[in-house]
């Protein structure tokens, strides 16, 4: 009965939500408040439906009923229970379910906390949101229908693959989904003002926190899946230039530049049709995004012929979204104009400037990773564009982007002097081209790599640093003074400074695990022993057991420096005999300089052992630089103007606060 | 989802890609062995170097890199013996020609129309050029701003 319930409600939630697209957008236009009061019930009763519907498939799972054909797909009886719970989402039809689930609950919450939005933009906001859930509403029930029954149920599931069963894996895809449909709120608010026809600097603030809550959850998702290859692949890759991968930075880059551009839009009530066209690209690259993912088209174009339905339809979507989307701000775009001015140098041209380098560095992505059909739809030539050339075309805007921003950051709004700007910032300069001219001099090979990254990152610390030091007025008031001030900065400078100084620890990262990592490849027998990066690392055996449902064969290698134990590691292979599945398990000895990272290979012929040994330089500082780029990003969501009201609206003490 | 995982899955079977009976004596000739590796598809797999496949034919590739380097070919020689065998399919940066070139010019491309663009509404934004001649149309659209923000 359960899966039927849930098909059932999720049919009543697509209901409810044609009505939701309709209704509100009507009574917008006529100015009838009872129509437009009607989109909150709707999104209210919507979200509680899908979220029936939802429960009713995690039940399925969470039971191990195995005549819905999902769950006697994607799960079975012995995974852990929060791998049952998990599988939910580990599959095509279910991570739809929780993209619509996702989509209902940020449209509820507008309907919740968006008192203070004026009625007709509320109404149409929460109608443009319906429209997209209708589209993905029809796209599950026509196409990928997750509560199908089996007529004849199987004994036990069919899925147990062990790789998957990980914390890492389970966790990437909700974040990144929470990121892709926090982006369809943003779209829905610009529709809204393009259907408006004004964009005023409180739309922008009701819209950036959207924005900023989309791009943490993208870093975190992004991060996440990152973290997950780099121990689990057993060479430590930790960034692709996968087409799956670019689907989702894609999006974080737009992401990153409308959160910037709405700023601009806030305080000083300009660049409005700019920051409206990157709401509408964000959640197009989003929907792009899943179109890649799902219908496998850029594999290979015959991938996606050969279950064209659901191609097809997620096209669709996209045509009708983006198209329309874009018509309608090209019909309206010319009304948003404003006569602002601002100088040449200033915090506005600045952030125009930010804007245009990952505009283009997006659009990189975007190129590079369609190139391929492109090129074969025009040519019928098959090339591959694979990471080489993204390191090449993707790196030089990231490079000048590190290079302007932390003057940008520090430019003050309207009209800057470039030589009393930098003036606070020669210090950190000078500290900066030291490091670089340090590394330069010090390293052995290596090329420019690691100098620009060691310069770019003690720019960007040292940046934000002295931006948050130049604030609190540091050097001319007392030292308890500045301490106070810092204390009393708005937490969106703190958010600004650490998310800034994250993305110079990840370039760092980044730049010296490329060119400093170092590889050793050899056969041992117990008792061998090697030299690496100072380390003596000895083989002390192999132990093969019988662990639950694999079988194991663990070396144990131990590593000395000086003389001394410094760490113990457990490469490992495992064999599963039931789905014949062999998979390494690397060993990481993590500190902050270096990761000692060893995977195990195969036995030779000879009784020996293969062994591949890394020394990763500064990979922990990767996801250091991630994670400080989020927790920027969530200190500045908690910032006050967020959780008081919108300028035109003081007194109200409700805002529309954002999904953390 | 599914491709992901199914990509997922390929990359993680045990990945010991370059095997130790590979490796050439010659340091150098070893190093240049891996550069170019990197650089070459493995044809069977998705989107993965030869250098980290475990594929069969990715060993083989890696073999017959080798093997060229020990018979005196030069990097460019190398690639070029790969792309008549296999087509440019096996090249994960491609080369630069008619075909290309828009792939390759897209980044400079971009950069000089989003900059151009950028740079013109900026300086139509700067206040000389703005205060002389839009001063009252400035201050009219300046109230009316106000009164729409009052109104919001």
């Amino acid at each position: 009965m359960t899966a039927e319930l849930g098909h059932y409600a999720l049919i009543l939630a697509a209901i409810v939500a044609i009505a939701q697209s309709i209704v509100p957008l009507i009574g917008a236009q006529k100015r009838w408040a009872d129509w437009m009061e009607f989109s909150v019930p709707t999104a209210q009763v919507q979200f509680l439906l899908v979220g029936i519907s939802f429960a009713m498939l995690t039940w399925a799972f969470v039971t191990s009923d195995f005549s819905v054909e999902l769950v006697a797909a994607n799960s079975h009886s012995d995974k852990p229970m929060l791998y049952k719970v998990t599988g939910v989402w580990g599959n095509h039809e279910g991570s739809l379910l929780l993209w619509v689930l996702t989509l209902a609950l940020f449209g509820a919450m507008v309907a919740w906390w968006g008192d203070n939005l004026p009625p007709t933009l509320k109404a149409r906001v929460l109608s443009v949101q319906a429209m997209v859930g209708v589209a993905f509403y029809a796209f599950i029930l026509f196409t990928s229908n997750p509560f199908t029954r089996l007529e004849f149920p199987p004994m036990d599931g069919n899925d147990l693959n062990p790789l998957l069963q990980d914390p890492g894996l389970a966790f990437h895809p909700p974040f990144l989904y929470i990121g892709y449909v926090g982006l369809s709120t943003t779209f829905s608010f610009a529709v809204a003002a393009l259907i408006e026809g004004k964009v005023t600097p409180a739309w922008a603030r009701w819209v950036r926190p959207w924005a900023l809550a989309a791009w943490v959850c993208l870093t975190i998702g992004i991060g996440l899946g990152s973290w997950w290859a780099y121990y689990e692949l057993g060479w430590g890759g930790w960034w692709f230039w996968d087409p799956v991968e670019n689907a989702s930075f894609m999006p974080w880059l737009i992401s990153a530049a409308l959160l910037h551009s709405a700023i601009v839009t806030e305080k000083r009530n300009t660049l409005k049709s700019w920051t409206i066209l990157l709401a509408i690209l964000a959640f197009s690259f989003s929907l792009i995004g899943t179109f890649i993912v799902r219908s496998g088209v850029i594999t290979s174009v015959h991938a996606f012929a050969s279950d064209p339905t659901r191609g097809m339809f997620i096209l669709g979507i996209l045509a009708v979204s983006i198209g329309g989307a874009l018509t309608l701000f090209a019909l309206r775009a010319h009304e948003l104009r404003s006569n602002v001015v601002f100088g040449v140098l200033s915090r506005e041209s600045a952030l125009v400037m930010n804007n245009v380098l990952l505009a283009v560095s997006a659009g990189v992505v975007f190129i590079g990773t369609l190139w391929p059909l492109i090129a074969e739809f025009l040519t019928g030539a098959k090339i591959s564009v694979g990471p080489p050339f993204f390191n090449i075309a993707f790196t030089p805007f990231f490079v000048a982007l590190g290079m302007i921003l932390p003057i940008g950051a520090m430019m003050p709004w309207k009209r800057a002097k470039l030589g009393k700007t930098i003036r606070p910032l020669t210090g950190a300069i000078a500290l900066s081209l030291a490091v670089g001219c340090f590394i330069w001099a010090t390293q052995t090979g290596g090329g420019m790599i690691a100098p620009i990254g060691g310069l770019l990152a003690t720019w960007l610390v040292l940046g934000a640093a002295t931006d948050l030091a130049f604030r609190a007025k540091a050097g001319q008031v007392s030292g308890g003074e500045t301490f106070r001030r810092l204390r009393n900065l708005p937490r969106a400078d703190w958010g600004k400074a650490t998310a800034h100084s994250g993305l110079g620890i990840l370039m760092f990262a980044a730049a010296t695990i490329t060119v400093w990592q170092t590889e050793d490849i050899r056969t041992m027998t117990p008792g061998d022993t090697f030299e690496k990066a100072g380390y003596t690392l000895r083989f002390d055996g192999v132990e093969r057991a019988r662990v639950e449902n694999y079988i194991s064969d663990m070396a144990q290698i131990t590593a000395f420096k000086d003389g001394e134990v410094v760490a113990i590691l457990n490469p490992e292979k495992r064999f599963y005999p039931v789905q014949s599945f062999p998979t390494t398990e690397a060993a990481i000895d993590r500190s902050i300089t270096r990761d000692l990272y060893i995977s195990l290979g195969d036995r030779q012929d000879d009784g020996s052992w293969a062994v591949r040994t890394w020394v990763k330089p500064y990979a922990n500082w990767l996801w250091v630089g991630m994670l400080m780029m989020a927790f920027g990003g969530i200190l500045s969501l908690t910032d006050r103007r967020f959780r008081i009201g919108a300028p035109a609206q003081k007194g109200s003490r409700v805002a529309a606060v954002p999904a953390e | 989802m599914r491709a992901l995982l199914i990509a997922l899955m390929l990359w993680a079977t045990p990945s010991m890609a370059v095997q130790p009976d590979e490796v050439l004596d010659d340091p150098v000739l070893e190093q240049r062995a891996r550069e170019i590796s990197e650089g070459l598809r493995c044809l069977v797999c998705r989107n993965e170097n030869i250098d980290l496949s475990n594929a069969e034919l990715a060993r083989d590739l890696r073999i017959v890199v080798r093997e060229r380097l020990v018979a005196g070919d030069t990097d460019e020689e190398v690639l070029d013996f790969m792309v008549a065998r296999y087509g440019e399919f096996v090249l994960l940066q491609p080369r630069f020609h008619a075909g290309n070139a828009a792939l390759w010019l897209a980044g400079p491309a971009l950069l000089l129309l989003g900059g151009g663009i950028a740079i013109a509404f900026i300086r139509r934004r700067r206040p000389e050029s703005a205060s002389d001649t839009l001063t009252e149309a400035e201050r009219a659209r300046l109230d009316a701003l106000l009164k729409e923000n009052d109104d919001v």
